[in-house]
């Protein structure tokens, strides 16, 4: 992955943009129409909330592993740093919460954000400074972090204060005007995100720097700069996914964000990020995680897939919404 | 893991202060259980530690040492390295698997250590001394029959399983018999790893799917956190019922309480290490013959006899 000298620089087209990237979309279309001929029920208006407010933790870490990922850099600690950061903010609000009652939740939001851009900051570091492997840095701290949220919980949960657990829990249970909070959050944070990566100067160099790191250091790209930003925005969008989660279930255990790395890989690569860096699709990723989810809420509501093997029908499934990415791009 | 490797450093920095003359007439009994990385084995590790402080204190004459692994693998390393470097006079164990641990506890067997087997039993059942374990069918059963009862014998359910095991199992297969003969019918069962967020996200798409659902059963209490929220989020009110198993302290506290949606709770108690620790030291302690087999019940746990399976400091 980080050996992107050995690949062709890949130049961006600008006229291979509309079908190219509809690939997502009609692989997410593809799926919705087959869901609806499966279970009428697919469709209700709480179903597709109930989803599409669950893919909103993979969605917005998601769409900052797009960052890393362009970069030409992979991060598997999120699923643990998630767990890790939900800890701190829920040790931490109940923590003040005697002393300043309901105010202890923007203040707990504030400590995740923190926590997070700290974590980013971390693997950024080890990734450029030190020289090792994202692959190899990352699944590190990805032991580091969930070995501590162990520890923080004793192995087993830490629940926020009865206090504050009504006044929190609107930010995952509430909405505004019929739309879901987490839905809101997200959609917020993917138009900052392709605003920073189409918009600006940073943008492009991080696709740059994933499409040839030589060729951009020598036009003058600090490298190791772009490859750290983009795991500290990795690290704050993990925080914001982690300020959505902990109103759901209200506490944070050892197992809390088992596997997300996994899916929120399968979301931004079924999304048309390229996995070896240099192109980046932020709504695509979006749609990826809403794929995702999609996926396991049909394998309930159909009643044709034996409980056993569940996972192995998402996994076709996957490879091909995979496909169909790919054969829209030709 | 960092604390563990603390209280081992304790273990061995008492041990040296205590000197090798006194330490060589203590009884030694070596605890090897899973590290704490979900709800049920950090309450096995608390009842452990428990176990350990109370007999240290209690008898003069026995050494409890309690020692965590994280793995099957790891676990083995540590009897090994334990029984390779002190005298072991018994080994309490709950095995990761039963596979890969049969060999090297009957290698340990054969220097003389008497050998307790907690929960999971091993592949040669010649091998333990003591066998102390919980009854998964009965966690099973015990919750169906009630529900039957509770509901008159008719109804419809959705059932979560965990992770698919032998424990996993006998829970599910007790429950389909204890609900056999009555017109209970079981609308669907998937899995959810025994995991809460997993179990909310199941139970929405149950709710989703099915327009009418008399009662709920996720075979342990992780997953029936993510259940309950779920169910509170639809604001449906069909549902009458949603149990667990297991006995999380959350779960008893309702129960304490008197919740109408989760009146009972069957036990599958990490507890039980702290017996098998006791009975083992009972051997030697209180020449107390314990040889045999435990196999503690699951009745139900209602607000008359919540008390006794209540730990409020536990962290399960």
């Amino acid at each position: 992955m980080a050996d992107v000298a050995a690949a062709p620089p890949r130049a961006q087209h600008n006229w291979s943009i509309g079908w190219g990237d509809a690939g997502p979309f009609l692989a997410l279309a593809a799926l919705v129409a087959i869901g609806y001929l499966i279970n009428p029920d697919f469709l209700s208006a709480n179903n597709i909330a109930n989803v599409v407010t669950r893919s909103a933790f993979i969605a917005i870490i998601a769409i900052g592993a797009t960052f890393v990922i362009s970069s030409g850099g992979l991060d598997l600690s999120v699923g643990s740093m998630a767990a890790f950061i939900t800890g701190v903010m829920i040790l931490f609000m109940n923590t003040v919460a005697p002393s300043v009652g309901t105010a202890a939740i923007p203040l707990g939001m504030a400590v995740a954000l923190v926590t997070g851009i700290a974590c980013g900051l971390l693997n950024g570091t080890i990734v450029t400074v030190g020289r090792i492997e994202p692959f190899i840095a990352t699944l590190g701290t990805m032991g580091i972090f969930r070995a501590l949220i162990t520890y923080m919980t004793d192995g087993g949960t830490v629940a926020i204060d009865r206090s504050l657990r009504d006044a929190y829990r609107p930010v995952y249970f509430g909405d505004v005007l019929g739309v879901p909070i987490p839905i809101l959050v997200s959609l917020a944070v993917a138009l900052v995100a392709a605003y920073v990566l189409y918009r600006t100067r940073y943008g492009r160099r991080c696709v740059a720097v994933g499409a040839n790191e030589d060729v951009a250091r020598y036009s003058g790209i600090s490298v190791t700069r772009i490859r750290i930003t983009a795991y500290v925005i990795q690290g704050a969008c993990v925080a914001i996914a982690a300020i959505c989660y902990v109103p759901r279930l209200g506490a944070a255990t050892p197992t809390t964000g088992l596997l997300w790395e996994l899916q929120v890989i399968t979301a931004v690569v079924i999304g048309g990020t390229a996995l070896r860096g240099g192109r980046g699709r932020v709504w695509g990723t979006v749609a990826g995680a809403v794929i995702l989810e999609f996926i396991a809420n049909l394998m309930v509501l159909s009643d044709f897939v034996s409980e056993y093997l569940v996972a192995a029908v998402q996994g076709v499934i996957i490879i091909i919404a995979m496909l169909i990415q790919r054969m829209s791009k030709r | 893991m960092l604390r563990n490797a603390l209280i081992a450093a304790g273990v061995t920095a008492a041990l040296l202060a205590t000197g090798p003359a006194s330490a060589a007439e203590k009884k030694v009994i070596a605890v090897s259980i899973p590290a704490a990385d979900h709800g049920w084995t950090a309450g096995v590790v608390y009842h452990a530690n428990a176990a350990a402080k109370e007999i240290n204190k209690a008898f003069p004459g026995i050494e409890v040492i309690v020692k965590t692994s994280p793995s099957a693998s790891a676990q083995v390393s540590a009897i090994e390295d334990m029984s390779a470097t002190r005298k072991m006079d018994a080994l309490v164990i709950l095995p990761h698997s039963s596979e890969e641990l049969t060999t090297p506890v009957k290698t340990i067997k054969e220097k003389g250590t008497f050998i307790t087997v907690v929960d999971r039993g091993l592949n040669d059942p010649h091998i333990q001394d003591l066998y102390v374990a919980g009854d998964n069918i009965a966690v099973g059963f015990n919750t169906a029959k009630f529900l039957v009862e509770k509901m008159g014998g008719k109804g419809n359910l959705v059932v979560l399983r965990g992770i698919p095991t032998v424990i996993d199992d006998e829970r599910i297969k007790g429950f389909q018999d204890g609900i056999k003969g009555s017109d209970l019918k079981i609308l669907d069962i998937q899995y959810a790893n025994w995991n809460s967020d997993e179990a909310f996200k199941l139970m929405q798409d149950y709710l989703a799917k099915y327009p009418q659902i008399d009662a709920v059963w996720a075979n342990d209490d992780d997953m029936l956190l993510g259940v309950l929220e779920a169910i509170k989020q639809s604001g449906r009110k069909d549902i009458k019922f949603a149990l667990g198993g297991n006995g999380m302290k959350e779960i008893i506290e309702k129960v304490k309480a008197g919740d109408a949606m989760t009146p009972v709770e069957t036990p599958y108690p990490p507890s039980m290490i702290k017996t098998a620790i006791y009975l083992t030291a009972a051997h030697f302690a209180g020449h107390a013959p314990v040889r045999g087999a435990l196999k503690l019940d699951a009745p139900l746990i209602t607000k008359d006899n919540a008390e006794e399976y209540y730990f409020p400091d536990s962290p399960f």
